[in-house]
């Protein structure tokens, strides 16, 4: 199982990278995602995360082929 | 119904005329036409700005704004809704955001639009970095908690 995790704003600058490829062994959550592509890092403050481009709760499960992304506060507008 | 993500400056009025030509033209219903336009300050939290990159995240950007759209539609009695938003490179006094909602009644029209600008502040995938005088970059912190209805 495959997802794409990818990294916006100040963010993206913090971990020094904009995007992850995964290959997944079994089921998952958001939360774990991110503990798999950062696991010398803990969940950051107030960081958003969106499953296909739709906003989750960190406890939402990820399926094969999905994009996960993570970001700050939006500041838009 | 429309969502535009442009990398280059636009003049909001005359996108305005464009759209209303070629989506509205003999439209007797229309009432009210709200709009809220958004241009860049050249000052924030007391520096000077001289210019700032907005990011966005494209494909989630405007399925959230088509979203939002759609959810002042089914809130009030809006006959057609617009966004347009700047990303890249932007200086002082450049238009950033417009939205235009056209409604029957002007009650309609304020609060929609209202609620499109909250909403979008709050959940359309967006980052501000401002530049400095000094050069120094920084990124904007949130700046709405969302649509409050009184």
């Amino acid at each position: 199982m495959s997802i794409k995790v990818r990294y916006f704003a100040s963010l993206k600058e913090n971990i020094g990278r904009s995007e992850d490829e995964l290959i997944l062994t079994g089921p998952l959550t958001v939360y774990g995602v991110w503990h798999q592509a950062n696991p010398d890092k803990d969940k950051p403050n107030q960081v958003l995360a969106a499953v296909n481009m739709d906003y989750v709760d960190w406890n939402s499960p990820v399926s094969d082929g999905d994009e996960v992304a993570f970001f700050p506060p939006v500041t838009g507008g | 119904m429309s969502v535009t993500i442009c990398t280059d400056p636009f003049n909001p009025y005359e996108v305005l005329q464009a759209y209303e030509a070629s989506h509205l033209r003999g439209l007797g219903t229309i009432g009210a036409t709200s709009l809220f336009i958004g241009t860049m300050r050249d000052f924030n939290e007391g520096d000077i700005v001289k210019g700032m990159t907005l990011e966005y995240y494209p494909g989630m950007t405007e399925k959230q704004l088509d979203k939002i759209l759609i959810e002042a539609q089914n809130q009030w009695a809006v006959i057609d809704s617009l966004v347009v938003h700047r990303v890249g490179d932007i200086f002082p006094k450049e238009p950033i955001v417009l939205v235009a909602v056209w409604t029957y009644h002007r009650g309609d029209a304020f609060d929609a639009s209202r609620f499109i600008m909250e909403a979008l502040k709050s959940k359309a995938p967006f980052w501000k970095k401002e530049r400095l005088l000094n050069e120094q970059e920084r990124w904007v912190a949130k700046n709405s908690n969302g649509y409050q209805s009184s």
